[in-house]
């Protein structure tokens, strides 16, 4: 059994493991270690690849397995990582800890809550991992239905309504990514789902048009790229926090990473020509994504549409094509996905206490909860790009990058992208300002605890990985400079950078 | 010994129906329970006989052939056939009709067969109508109730209704090709009106018989007055086989007429797809529910057998195999259902996680691999139809089969939501499991998780198809 191989053997004996479990305390117990496990293999896993790469190894894509699934139909289960893949491994790992610490107090269906979280994490594993589109597409769908019933049956509020319309969003996303891969498999003459090989081939511009327009498109629906965001900001606000965690901070960068890997990757020629259409919806999603987070009372939409925007930068960042802008792209998905997991884990706390996420009616949270409160501002803070933290070194990248793109059109978009930081400003500081600041506005809330010894591991955890990203960004452009320069080779010709 | 190999299949079906003559005449059939276990142990080794080695062949100058892809389709029918006897154990054990259900059921049985295995297009008829009569006769087994009856009647209307018209497509086909034995139409056929009218005719005899959009309008009704036994053999043995023989039909029998037909049945398909999907979603008895969920799993289906080629077959047995699990384990539980409710409607599912974790477990298992969504075989079975419709280049049909998926989530997700989500102000009560049919379950059950995951399946199923 290779290396790789294990990261997805492990939740699936810790799934088994929860399923056979009799009691609940058993059951978290076994959901946890099985994820801390996970964590360390994927430093293990980081650090192996560290130094194969220090020792002189020069393939594009490292520790390679492949193993037979249908073979009549070129479907291979095989599993390769770069950096770009790694750094997604490392940020899911965290987030799937973290979530697991803040939802130890679940008391309803435990059993069932954790077996859908493994089940989760299971599939984002996979996604980045594999080297076949049909895996790949395999691990993408393989997480709808968990996410559908953690909503429907754990969520708040309209519940049903989010959880179908996330649900059938996604599949239409997927069905479109679907038929992109099947264009793929079908037009590069070989009959190959396997991206490195497509990647040699030269696909007519014609085809990759089409391909690359269904591929972005598809992958953009699981970014929430504007117009087809409005599943996120339902589907995150009725989702409970470890599921909100998840959808953010994990499930949305499955759809960056297939807009990089596949769909700009795959089909370099029609990205270059086309990516004009993504840099307006992401420009779109940017600016009113902030503007609808502005107007938002209850803190978890607040979240929701701040990630909408945010994820923004992403699409911005790829479609840009200049290697800054693409290695900021990557930097903002690592870097949101924890920020914005933190973001929901103090919202959960915080709701957890207060049965309200409405920003007006709390108030002085910091006094009574110090922890929970300065969670709170640290992932708000992150958000709003202070220097120190992830968001900015990921949201200068993005902007410095996109800037190197010299045409009025680019130009226009960058600075409008850059304008929305101030409204970000605007309303973090708002909401913190409402519910973490200032004096104790409800007697009630004097009673509240802080947090609990997992709710403060989760946030220590995510903190140390804001702040490594922020103050060492070196480190992490390190372990993926190789791979976007490759992949930025592929546009240089037109681009110049 | 060759020969009595290669009949085994029709000879052993025969010596069971025999048997069960033998049986009526001694009464034992009175002795409800070990007359039900008998027929389950007598139909598992009916199933294990399927699999003796056996060579291929052809005999009575082509009227009957077999090869290894059609042994493997009567081992499909063979294991559906099981299943269906054991989930349906709870409602023969207080029916007065169980001697007569499995005859008229074998009897269709020996009509699939015969069908399945015809190289010559009056056996192929013979077969189809063997294997639709017993039908007619099953779905009126609720003798006193009159939806029931009507049921029985509709389905013996639209199917003399069908063959008719299949009969004249075959009867223009005599004349443009000169004979009936599928060789010598292979080698005969030309495109030309006649042979495009007999074709258009003869499709209609099928699209009747798979309930296809256009000819899918007895459906609903003949599926909600059967007993629910019966609606399971309908929607997965009669379909499946019919499914089975409208590949060799459309691919070697009519294969010189490809450009015309792929047009054809990628419109079907399309209408079938979306009608199907859009009449499911106002759907509130289970039975309809699942009619208009298979006539938009038939049109699934026909994406993939656009494909004309070995990955089209493959990828279509592949389904069927599945489709028929599936099926046969959301029948189980609408039947376990019905029996303690009285009632098949889908609002008698809501809280059903609570009280019976088993059943809905394996319900939304059943519907997740109807709606397509992994790990479940589901998934694998409608993308490998996809992939393989995609080879035929026909884009719009692809999308079209997109949109649906969407569709048909919603609509299986819909159920889902009631098993898992919503609380029913009824309390059910934990209902009774027998034996026979948690083991049907079971089968069922592992054969959807195991079925993506043991590739040899589908590998032995594309060897078999490459021939």
């Amino acid at each position: 059994m290779d290396i790789l191989s294990l990261l997805l053997v492990f939740p699936v004996i810790t799934a088994l493991g929860i399923l056979v479990a009799k009691k609940d305390k058993v059951v978290r117990w076994t959901a946890l270690s099985g994820s801390i496990v996970q964590l360390f293999l994927a430093i293990g896993i980081t650090a192996y690849y560290v130094s194969l790469r220090n020792a002189g190894e020069t393939g594009q894509m490292l520790l390679e397995s492949s193993y037979e699934w249908f073979a009549p139909l070129q479907i291979y289960f095989s599993a390769a990582v770069d950096g770009i893949s790694l750094v997604m491994i490392l940020m899911t790992a965290m987030v799937v800890v973290a979530g697991i610490l803040v939802s130890w107090k679940i008391g309803k269906q435990v059993k069932e809550f954790f077996f859908l979280i493994l089940l989760l994490s299971l599939s984002a594993y996979g996604f980045f991992i594999s080297t076949n589109l049909f895996v790949m597409f395999f691990f993408l769908e393989l997480a709808v239905i968990p996410k559908y019933l953690l909503i429907g049956v754990w969520g708040s509020g309209r519940k049903d309504y989010s959880a179908m319309k996330l649900a059938l969003m996604l599949m239409f996303g997927s069905a479109l990514v679907f038929i992109g891969i099947l264009g793929l498999f079908y037009f590069t003459g070989a009959q190959t789902w396997d991206f490195q090989e497509i990647a040699k081939m030269h696909i007519p511009i014609e085809t990759q048009r089409i391909l690359y327009i269904l591929l972005f498109t598809g992958f953009g629906v699981f970014t929430a790229m504007f117009p087809f965001h409005t599943w996120a900001p339902d589907g995150h606000s009725s989702a409970p926090t470890a599921a909100s965690m998840f959808l953010a901070g994990i499930s949305m960068k499955l759809g960056g990473y297939g807009c990089l890997r596949v769909a700009t990757y795959l089909l370099p020629d029609a990205a270059q020509e086309l990516s004009w259409i993504f840099i307006i919806t992401a420009s779109i999603a940017i600016i009113y994504g902030a503007f609808a987070t502005m107007m938002q009372k209850d803190l978890k939409y607040m979240n929701a549409y701040s990630s909408v925007s945010h994820c923004g930068f992403v699409i911005l960042g790829i479609a840009m094509l200049t290697k800054a802008a693409v290695t900021g792209a990557v930097m903002q998905m690592v870097s949101h996905g924890i920020m914005t997991a933190l973001f929901f884990a103090s919202i959960g706390m915080i709701y957890d206490r207060a049965h309200t996420r409405q920003a007006d009616e709390l108030g002085g949270m910091l006094k009574q909860m110090p922890f929970i409160g300065s969670a709170f501002i640290i992932s708000g803070l992150c958000s709003l790009g202070l220097p120190g933290f992830s968001g900015f070194v990921s949201e200068m990248t993005v902007f410095v990058g996109s800037w190197e793109r010299t045409g009025v059109f680019y130009r226009v978009a960058t600075i409008l992208a850059c304008a929305s930081i101030v409204v970000t400003a605007v309303y973090i500081l708002r909401a913190v300002g409402f519910a973490i600041w200032g004096t104790v506005t409800n007697k009630e809330y004097l009673k509240f605890k802080d947090a609990t010894w997992s709710e403060r591991s989760a946030a220590v955890l995510l903190t140390l990985g804001i702040l490594i990203i922020g103050l060492a960004p070196f480190l992490f452009i390190h372990l993926i400079d190789a791979d976007t320069t490759s992949i930025v080779s592929r546009f240089i010709a037109v681009v110049g950078k | 010994m060759d020969i009595v190999l290669m009949f085994r299949f029709e000879i052993i079906l025969a010596a069971l129906i025999l048997a069960i003559f033998i049986m009526s005449l001694r009464g034992f059939d009175t002795n409800v329970k070990c007359f039900l276990n008998t027929m389950n142990v007598l139909l598992l080794l009916n199933f294990i006989a399927g699999w003796l080695p056996l060579s291929e062949g052809s005999y009575f100058s082509d009227f009957f052939r077999t090869n290894g892809l059609i042994v493997l389709q009567k081992n499909i029918i063979n294991l559906g056939l099981l299943l269906i006897s054991l989930t349906s154990y709870a409602w023969l054990e207080q029916s007065k009709y169980r001697l007569e259900f499995y005859l008229l059921m074998l009897g269709s049985i020996f009509g699939v067969y015969v069908m399945l295995s015809s190289g010559h297009i009056l056996m192929l008829y013979l077969g189809l109508e063997m294997s639709t009569i017993p039908i007619a006769a099953m779905s009126n087994f609720n003798l006193k109730e009159q939806r029931s009856s009507e049921a029985g009647i509709k389905l013996i209307l639209s199917s003399a209704f069908s063959t008719g018209i299949m009969l004249f497509g075959i009867s223009l086909l005599y004349g443009a090709v000169g004979n009936l034995s599928f060789a010598s139409v292979i080698a005969n056929l030309h495109p030309n009106v006649l042979t495009l009218f007999a074709f258009a005719f003869i499709l209609a005899g099928f699209a009747f018989k798979m309930s296809i959009v256009p000819f899918h309008l007895w459906t609903a009704d003949v599926y909600e007055g059967s007993p629910i036994a019966v609606t399971n053999f309908l929607s997965v043995i009669s379909k499946g086989s019919v499914i089975f023989v409208f590949l060799t039909v459309l691919y070697s029998l009519f294969g010189g007429l490809k450009e015309a037909w792929l047009l054809g049945i990628s419109i079907v398909s399309i209408l079938s797809m979306t009608v199907g999907n859009l009449f499911a979603l106002r759907q509130q008895n289970a039975k309809r529910f699942l009619a208009f969920s298979s006539i938009a799993q038939v049109g699934f289906v026909l994406v993939g057998i656009t494909a004309a080629s070995t990955i089209g077959s493959a990828s279509v047995v592949y389904f069927v195999l599945i489709y028929l699990l599936s099926n046969i384990a959301a029948f189980g539980v609408i039947s376990a259902v019905a029996d303690s409710t009285g009632s098949e409607s889908l609002q008698s599912f809501k809280g059903l996680y609570k009280s019976n974790p088993f059943y809905a477990l394996i319900m939304a298992v059943a519907l997740f691999s109807l709606a397509g969504v992994p790990p479940i075989a589901g998934f694998f079975g409608k993308l490998f139809l996809l992939t393989a419709g995609m080879k035929s280049g026909l884009y719009v049909l692809l999308g079209f089969a997109g949109v649906n998926l969407v569709l048909s989530l919603y609509n299986y997700l819909r159920v889902v939501k009631y098993m898992f989500i919503d609380e029913n102000e009824a309390h059910l009560a934990p209902l009774n499991r027998n034996r026979q049919l948690t083991t049907a379950l079971y089968i069922c059950l592992i054969g959807l998780i195991a079925i993506g995951f043991v590739t040899p399946i589908y590998q032995y199923i594309d060897s078999l198809c490459r021939f």
